[in-house]
């Protein structure tokens, strides 16, 4: 018996802890503070670039850090994650916690008014009619049946009271806010769960099935083969870039299935999963054009070549090996860009490592050799860079984004607002009360109190002018 | 005619609103301050056209986007809506030295403007997109509300500081509880639309990287800023904080905002292209 008590106990102090503003504030304030942390430190970088940026020091201090706290990724941080389930649990306890109150003021048959409440009220306004409480009730009814959704009108002793009221329902407006937010957390849940995020870089003409993941080193099998046949890139007069353009086709059981461009900001999707141009480079050529200039004579020839197949040179000079490509090749610490590197072979002596850079033909002269080699032309292949994702919970995710919309819209610029007009019969005239109450918005609810109480006595005296 | 130059112009005629706002408060004088209105509506149709026309030559010059699309252009779009939300507001409370903590705002913001490179520029490929509209529209609905909140805070401060109502200075100011309402009032504008710059803007990378979310500086900035804010409001509205907390909340929101605009430009992410120099 006493363990049932205690535990109800402990239950109800839980419970009592969540149902707190404090706590909100708490969090809220603490997931704005420690979110800074993500923005200062960069997120999910190598250990290679973390290094490089702090320095031997900062870097063990900060990676001692992570071990505990994965500043590194900190907003996949067990702690951060505490932070939102927290919030969650804090707003889904208040939100039950005080819907019990709200759910009996909103969903009443029959509205209950207290006169006595709206004439303590101090904004009320009064004002004398010279006809009797009955001419005054079939001028009253329809001017706020009209405007209020509801109202109905009580005799009293020497007259009437006509109430009204309307947007009672707008009260929801702020679980509709927090609805949205679980709405939010859940979707993001489930595609956490559910979905996932990779890129694949596929060269032109060729497909791909196995994707990358991000942030780890797994692949993901698709159940469909993505082609790309085409990648191109467009530039501005300025040199800025303008348009990134892979045509890709979707290829399943063989057959094509799909074909579309994509550009940046217009996927592909394709049976759930989204196909995003992300980022491209350029390949080793698959034909080069290489010419060979005999320092001499200054006679020029020119010869095709492929990677990792000799050929001979002119004149009888032995051989030369296309070995390999890069797209950014270094020489002495500079980034020189797209480079060919080669063996030079002669009939006598050791074989020559030699490079060719594209942007710069006239390289090759520098080894003062009696043969300059240089790529002549070349044709140019990219690959295009995709992000692939799938998101199944991306759904309920927007629709938290809009009832986060129509939440706001509902919480700050709608209010219960209800209204009393009492008019006493009093000899041959009457006395008129309007005074109203809002549960937001009290000023507001004031201008509105005054502009309809003038309305009323002027709708007297245009009556009265027509008599 | 261009619409530099009309911007340039904008900005003088800012200045002098502000001016005349400031003078009309100080010297509580009449006159000056129907003036000021006179000049700040005058601002804004400059400002307005100079838009439109910035909009029109970019269409001729064949890359026509809206102008919204680097620093120079959210600057000169943030002191349209400021003066916008303002104008409705001094026609509303029907008190002009409101108009003497705001309008500055504009005019700072259009200064700061024509520091940077106001040459109308190509859209790269990560901002040809419809939600670009959208989303900048709604942030800087925003920015503005807070910023009039910001100002409407120092107002309440500045009121406050005065107990005993001694000083000249605060006789036209609007009562504190006017100056309270007003901050809220901002706060709850500017929220909703933070709320929906920040969705529209979530739709937009999903539709154009394929994830809603990604923790970028920017985007986690303006979270900061949504969370500061939503304290403010529970604080306010569960908690019955009012007056000094309400207005030191404010100011700490701004802060947020104005980091998130200017400050998060310094860190690496994929809102570079509002940054500097561009």
């Amino acid at each position: 018996m006493t363990n049932k008590t205690n535990s109800s106990d402990a239950v109800n102090r839980v419970w009592k802890f969540f149902t707190s503003v404090k706590l909100t504030v708490v969090i809220l304030l603490s997931l704005a503070v420690t979110s800074i942390i993500g923005t200062v430190i960069p997120q999910s970088g190598t250990a290679s670039e973390y290094f490089h940026k702090y320095g031997e020091l900062r870097y063990k201090i900060l990676s001692f850090l992570d071990s505990i706290f994965d500043i590194f990724d900190m907003y996949h941080s067990w702690w951060f994650q505490i932070l939102l389930l927290l919030l969650t649990i804090n707003i889904i306890i208040c939100s039950i916690d005080r819907m019990k109150a709200t759910w009996k003021i909103i969903f009443v048959k029959i509205p209950r008014f207290n006169v006595s409440r709206f004439r303590r009220l101090e904004d009320k306004k009064e004002f004398s009619d010279k006809r009797t409480p009955d001419e005054l009730k079939q001028i009253y009814k329809p001017v706020l049946s009209r405007s209020y959704g509801y109202s109905r009108i009580e005799q009293t002793d020497s007259g009437f009271c006509l109430f009204a009221e309307k947007w009672r329902w707008t009260r929801l407006g702020v679980y509709i806010v927090h609805l949205s937010i679980i709405l939010m957390l859940l979707g993001s849940l489930i595609g956490s769960i559910f979905g996932f995020e990779g890129f694949v870089n596929i060269p032109e003409g060729e497909s791909a099935k196995k994707i990358n993941l991000r942030n780890t080193t797994e692949m993901h099998l698709l159940d469909f083969e993505i082609k790309c046949e085409d990648f191109s890139l467009s530039f501005y007069d300025s040199g800025a870039p303008k348009e990134y353009r892979s045509s890709l086709v979707i290829i399943e059981n063989g057959k094509p299935v799909l074909k579309k461009d994509i550009i940046v900001n217009d996927p592909l999707r394709y049976k759930g999963i989204n196909i995003f141009q992300s980022s491209y480079g350029t390949l080793a050529p698959s034909e080069v054009t290489l010419s060979f200039t005999i320092r001499e004579t200054g006679m020029e020839y020119k010869k095709k070549a492929v990677i990792n197949k000799p050929v001979d040179m002119p004149e009888g000079l032995g051989t030369f090996l296309i070995k390999d490509y890069s797209s950014s090749a270094g020489f002495k610490g500079h980034n020189i860009g797209e480079a060919f590197m080669g063996i030079l072979t002669k009939k006598t002596g050791n074989p020559v490592n030699i490079m060719l850079p594209l942007r710069f033909p006239s390289f090759d002269k520098m080894r003062k050799g009696d043969v300059i080699i240089a790529v002549a032309s070349h044709n140019h292949r990219y690959y295009t860079g995709l992000q692939v994702t799938k998101d199944p919970g991306v759904w309920v995710v927007y629709s938290g984004f809009i009832l986060m919309i129509i939440g706001c819209f509902v919480t700050f610029f709608m209010s219960h607002q209800r209204l009393c007009i009492e008019v006493t019969g009093n000899g041959n005239h009457s006395m008129v009360m309007v005074a109203g109450t809002s549960n937001k918005n009290k000023i507001g609810m004031q201008r509105k109190i005054e502009i309809l109480s003038e309305k009323l006595e002027k709708l007297i005296q245009s009556n009265e002018e027509k008599e | 005619m261009n619409s530099s130059i009309i911007l340039s112009v904008t900005t003088f005629v800012y200045g002098l609103a502000a001016f005349l706002y400031i003078v009309s408060w100080v010297f509580k004088k009449e006159a000056p301050g129907k003036l000021a209105l006179w000049t700040a509506v005058l601002g804004l149709a400059g400002n307005t056209a100079g838009i439109i026309l910035r909009w029109i030559e970019s269409y001729r010059l064949g890359i026509g986007h809206a102008p919204l699309s680097n620093l120079y252009e959210s600057l000169v779009f943030f002191s349209w809506t400021i003066l916008l939300i303002y104008l409705f507001v001094e026609r509303k409370y029907k008190n002009r030295t409101i108009g003497a903590f705001v309008t500055p705002l504009a005019f700072f913001a259009m200064a700061y403007a024509s520091l940077h490179n106001n040459s109308i520029q190509p859209l790269i490929p990560a901002l040809k997109s419809n939600w670009l509209i959208a989303h900048v529209i709604t942030c800087f609905i925003g920015y503005a509300a807070f910023a009039i909140a910001f100002g409407t805070s120092c107002m309440y401060l500045i009121k406050k500081r005065d107990t005993e109502g001694k000083s000249p200075l605060l006789k036209k100011f609007p009562t504190a509880n006017i100056l309270d309402e007003l901050t809220y009032q901002m706060i709850m504008l500017g929220f909703l639309f933070l709320s929906i710059g920040i969705i529209t803007g979530a739709v937009w990378a999903n539709s154009a990287w394929g994830r809603y979310w990604g923790w970028d500086p920017k985007e986690t900035w303006s979270l900061i800023t949504w969370f500061v804010y939503a304290t403010l409001l529970h604080a306010k509205m569960m908690r019955g904080w009012h007056g000094k907390r309400i207005a030191y909340l404010s100011i700490a929101g701004f802060a947020a905002v104005l980091f998130t605009y200017f400050g998060v430009n310094l860190l690496p992410g994929l809102h570079s292209y509002g940054a500097m120099g561009q």
